[in-house]
């Protein structure tokens, strides 16, 4: 049981933004800008913006297992939107979970995060949300959940056995932190950014294994599969988590959706395009900072290093086995048969963490669909790898993404014919809902 | 009809228009940008492996003009009646969003300081008795010089891979020692030689010729350039010149410049709308905007603007010149009129090597930019006093791929037969262990070539078609012949067992019917008189100052080098005195 997202128009989504910014960007108020931002921070748009022409209006499903959530209006409009609300209504959703009319939310909204935000914080949000965006009549869809699980009362025991209160939540993110920037880092990181929504394990029960670097070592340290994708690990372990990523590296991934060790793909280009190439250089730095400071979650894991066995067979002409054929056909062109790819323009298997993954799914993922590197102010390509789901069958996809996972060093299970045959069954949604229209 | 307004309205998504978007946009100015074809994004029907189907890319035309709705007329010489070119073969103009910048090669020159000034420099060397009577031998009106920056700026912009000779006049490197000094190097360094490439250079080398790698807009390395926009490393698979590059690393308006653009609000790209007709005042000194065609709607719309760019493909802007009444239409007899004149092409033709059996050529591999050329031959780098010419060809091995029908169509060269087993073992053998390489040739004006309106035929808009009215001539027929004469000690260092020498011969007409080169030219040219050029020095209409004409159109000449680098440099160079002068005060750049 977990929460899934579909955040079908990423791009879509960014023009929104773009054009929310430039049309405000003139505004006196500068709790109003201070409130942009940390809406920014707080990724909101890239759950409550679906129509790019009305931001913030709502209408984003969030398909779950019982059913279709849709993200609600919460531009100021009074029949649609948070018109009516007060800023105490306002508070109380963002650090409760608590609807004005005192219907609890459904914990797709991130308020055990965003409980740890500041007082001020909270008011520049509640600021910008009131006069800052403009109001849109729209109205989501209604939730698709059938009775008895429509029921909200469940949420509240929910809530009152899992989320942290509001008191608790400051007084932990006012923790003592070796240093200021990696103070600010742990705030934007564990509160308005709540990274660790998907990037932290869930229990069976949904909540978070832990709501900060404090509470365990599960922090942060990945979590289950998001549409079809698997947030990776970003706490310090080297094979499978940032461990060998400098600061450097972390901020160019947040603020370009690329590196030389990655590209963005998944639920995390939304919050790259929605959310981090906004923030200042100073912010990213302390977010990077902070989590370099994470220390690995998986005990007896081995450092990668690099193994030319492979690439010297290939070199020489050898075929190991019929992934390493489907490889030098496929892959090989962008990716090298040294796997080193053309980074920043074509990203590294050697070595890249979400490959050696215990779960192979965004892997198996980007196989069969391809992927669109997210567009950003910064870094406005969005080189596309093709989908090869209509060209490989399950035997040869698992044959590409097992010599993938075991070759240059990396380590990870295999996978099965059956395991993509599985995958296939199960996310036929992800993989059938092409990436977004790409820039170029 | 309905009506919108704008800054600055461009016709054509191609080079030309996508970088005088975003130079309009850098300062500031509101763009609107019409493309007659379809969205042409690469990661969507560029996609790999569908894009390198030939049948449906190189033979049925996929990112090419479709002559059905609109095309030219064609004759060889004033005395005949011209029809309608209905099977583009000759040329093959590009449509739909990046034109012919998403399916060129990707050589990438700049102009011989020479040939910029062709007319001064010939007077000056050879005296003005050299040039023929019927010879519209002219000057660009702007040098080498001036234009630098500007070469320099669109490099940094397409990724160019190259070997720079001169370096603020300093030798640094293994480049062509006939190319001026630059200001800076390449951004990435000289694409790899293919087996070819690399036997041209040792045979021409010893034929005691100056080798050199082509400068290609295709990417050696993965590449970021100004605009923050990436490129990926090419890797030979030669599907350039008639494709999308699946690896992003052919340089293309696609990839290069309009992705910094599409999230830019103030700019528009409307796609599938054909410009009918830019609209004047009533004493047609004075553009008011464009009117054209939705295509999906099939509806007329107009939109105003201050400032008119045309930059649609070579004869495209011609076109719409004459159909608008933009300066006055071109008269072969009275060798006055400025708007047709001087309509130029490029004389290539190809010769063929066969090399021992044990030679195999991989033609397979390629790209449409890389290879080795030679300029001994080009431009003025040869003394053509005893000669009686003018003009000139670089040569080169420009392996770009040998794709199977293309492959299939060559055989076994001229002298094999068409059909049977001899047909089958000639291609074969063509195939594995020949080398083509081309004498890619200047062709000059002349009074009697030249385009216009035609008075019979119609397009399916109800618009006059396009005539073209043009032939080889003597002089550009005796020059080929002549660098095709040494071809012949590079096919004998080659140590070839039999070779073909491709030249043009005496009275040859041009020929429709085969693919020579889409490098068509003038026809609205640049100069320093509105006598014998449409447009002045900054590629400004000299009749309608808030019209600028961007393209190929403005060369007087058919230069023996590439097109692109130098239209993307007259565009940056245009671009900057619009920013830097005509914006502020809008006139007249040149006053008379």
């Amino acid at each position: 049981m977990m929460i899934r997202r579909l955040i079908p128009h990423v791009l879509h989504g960014i023009i929104a933004l773009a054009m929310t910014g430039r049309a405000m960007a003139s505004a006196p108020d500068p709790l109003i800008d201070k409130g942009r931002y940390l809406a920014e921070a707080a990724d909101c748009s890239a759950c409550h913006t679906h129509n790019p022409s009305a931001p913030y209006a709502g209408g984003n499903p969030f398909v779950l297992p019982i059913g279709t959530l849709y993200a609600p209006n919460i531009t100021p409009d009074k029949s649609h939107g948070i018109g009516e609300y007060t800023e105490a209504d306002f508070t109380n959703a963002l650090r409760r979970g608590v609807g004005r009319n005192g219907k609890p939310l459904y914990p797709a909204m991130p308020f055990p995060s965003y409980a740890r935000m500041s007082d001020a914080d909270i008011h520049a949000l509640w600021i910008y949300f009131h006069d800052g965006v403009a109001p849109s009549s729209e109205a989501p869809p209604k939730n698709g959940i059938p009775w008895p699980l429509s029921m909200r009362w469940p949420m509240t025991v929910w809530r009152w056995a899992f989320a942290p209160t509001p008191k608790m939540a400051i007084a932990n993110a006012a923790r003592d932190f070796p240093a200021a920037d990696i103070a600010r880092g742990a705030y934007l990181v564990e509160g308005p950014g709540h990274c660790g929504a998907c990037h932290t394990p869930r229990a069976l029960t949904m909540q978070e294994k832990a709501l900060s670097s404090d509470q365990s070592a599960q922090y942060l340290a990945g979590g289950a599969a998001v549409d079809g994708w698997t947030p990776v690990n970003l706490r310090q372990d080297d094979r499978t988590g940032l461990g060998r990523w400098s600061e450097n590296d972390i901020v160019d991934f947040l603020a370009t959706g690329r590196n030389l060790h990655g590209s963005a793909f998944g639920g995390m280009s939304d919050a790259i395009v929605h959310g981090t190439q906004h923030l200042t250089a100073a912010d990213l730095h302390a977010i990077a900072h902070y989590l370099r400071t994470s220390l690995p979650a998986r005990k007896n894991e081995t450092p990668w290093e690099a193994n030319p066995a492979v690439t010297n067979a290939l070199h020489q002409g050898h075929l190991p086995d019929a992934g390493a054929k489907v490889y030098v056909d496929r892959c090989a062109a962008c990716h090298r048969t040294d796997g080193h790819g053309y980074a920043p323009a074509f990203p590294p298997l050697a070595g890249n963490p979400t490959l050696m993954d215990k779960d192979p799914s965004s892997l198996i993922l980007i196989v069969l669909r391809g992927a669109s590197v997210p567009a950003t102010a910064k870094a406005p390509s969005s080189l596309t790898m093709p989908g090869f789901g209509h060209i490989l069958n399950d035997q040869e996809i698992a044959d590409v993404v097992t010599f993938i996972r075991h070759s240059w060093g990396n380590t990870g299970s295999a996978v099965s014919a059956n395991d993509v045959s599985a995958f296939r069954r199960h996310n036929a949604r992800w993989i059938n809902d092409t990436p977004s229209n790409p820039f170029n | 009809m309905t009506s919108k307004r704008t800054d600055v309205v461009i016709i054509g998504a191609g080079w030309a228009g996508a970088i005088l978007a975003k130079e309009m946009r850098e300062a500031g100015r509101r763009v609107i940008m019409l493309e007659r074809g379809p969205e042409r994004k690469t990661a969507v029907e560029g996609t790999y492996p569908g894009s390198i189907d030939e049948l449906r890319g190189a033979i049925r035309h996929r990112l090419f003009q479709n002559p059905a709705k609109t095309t030219v007329t064609i004759r060889n010489t004033v005395n005949q009646t011209a029809l309608p070119y209905r099977q583009l073969a000759a040329f093959l103009p590009g449509e739909g969003v990046g034109g012919a910048g998403l399916h060129w090669s990707g050589v990438h020159f700049r102009a011989a300081p020479d040939d910029l000034r062709l007319r001064s420099h010939v007077i000056e060397r050879y005296g003005a008795k050299f040039i023929p009577d019927t010879m519209n031998l002219q000057d660009y009106g702007v040098t080498y010089e001036e234009l630098e920056p500007f070469f320099d700026k669109a490099e940094k912009v397409f990724g160019t891979s190259g070997d720079a000779y001169k370096v603020n006049g300093e030798i640094v490197g293994n480049g062509n020692i006939y190319a001026p000094s630059r200001s800076d190097h390449f951004p990435l360094p000289a694409m790899q030689d293919v087996y070819t490439a690399s036997l041209f250079r040792r045979a021409a080398g010893d034929a005691g010729y100056h080798p050199y790698a082509l400068p290609a807009a295709n990417a050696s390395r993965q590449y970021t350039n100004t605009y923050g926009l990436q490129m990926g490393p090419c890797n030979f698979c030669g599907y350039c010149s008639g494709y999308d590059c699946y690896m992003y690393s052919k340089a293309s308006p696609n990839i290069n410049i309009l992705p910094a653009l599409r999230n830019d609000a103030d700019f528009t790209l409307i796609t599938d709308a054909h410009v009918l007709r830019v609209n004047l005042d009533s004493d047609r000194r004075k553009a008011t905007g464009v009117t054209y065609l939705d295509q999906k709607e099939n509806r007329e719309e107009t939109i105003e603007a201050d400032l008119v760019i045309l930059a649609a493909f070579q004869f495209h802007n011609v076109h719409l010149m004459l159909l608008s009444g933009i300066g006055t239409p071109y008269d072969p007899v009275s060798n006055t009129g400025v708007v047709g004149r001087n309509f130029v092409y490029q004389t290539i033709t190809t010769s063929r090597a066969w090399l021992s059996e044990k030679q195999y050529t991989n033609q397979f591999v390629g790209a449409g930019g890389a290879g080795v050329a030679i300029d001994d031959f080009n431009s003025d780098n040869f003394d053509h006093g005893p000669l009686g010419f003018i003009g000139g060809s670089p040569v080169w091995v420009n392996q770009a791929g040998v794709k199977p029908i293309a492959a299939a169509m060559t055989g076994g060269g001229k002298s094999a037969p068409r059909w049977g087993a001899g047909y089958k073992a000639g291609l074969v053998d063509t195939y594995r262990h020949s080398m083509a390489m081309d004498a890619h040739g200047s062709n000059m004006a002349y009074r009697d070539v030249y385009l216009d309106l035609d008075p019979t035929w119609k397009d399916s808009y109800g618009q006059p078609l396009l005539r073209m009215t043009f032939t080889w001539k003597e002089n550009d027929i005796r020059m080929n012949q002549y660098v095709v004469g040494k071809i012949e000690p590079i096919m004998k260092a080659l140590g070839a067992r039999r070779y073909e020498l491709g030249r043009l011969e005496h009275g040859e007409a041009f020929d429709t019917r085969k693919y020579q080169t889409t490098h068509l030219g003038g026809g609205a040219v640049m100069g320093t008189s509105p006598k014998d050029s449409a447009l002045n020095r900054y590629l400004q209409s000299w009749d309608v100052s808030n019209v600028f004409v961007i393209g190929s159109n403005a060369f007087p000449q058919g230069m023996g080098y590439n097109p692109t680098g130098t239209v993307a440099a007259l565009a940056y160079w245009a671009a900057h005195h619009i920013r830097a002068h005509y914006l502020a005060q809008p006139g007249p750049l040149v006053s008379l």
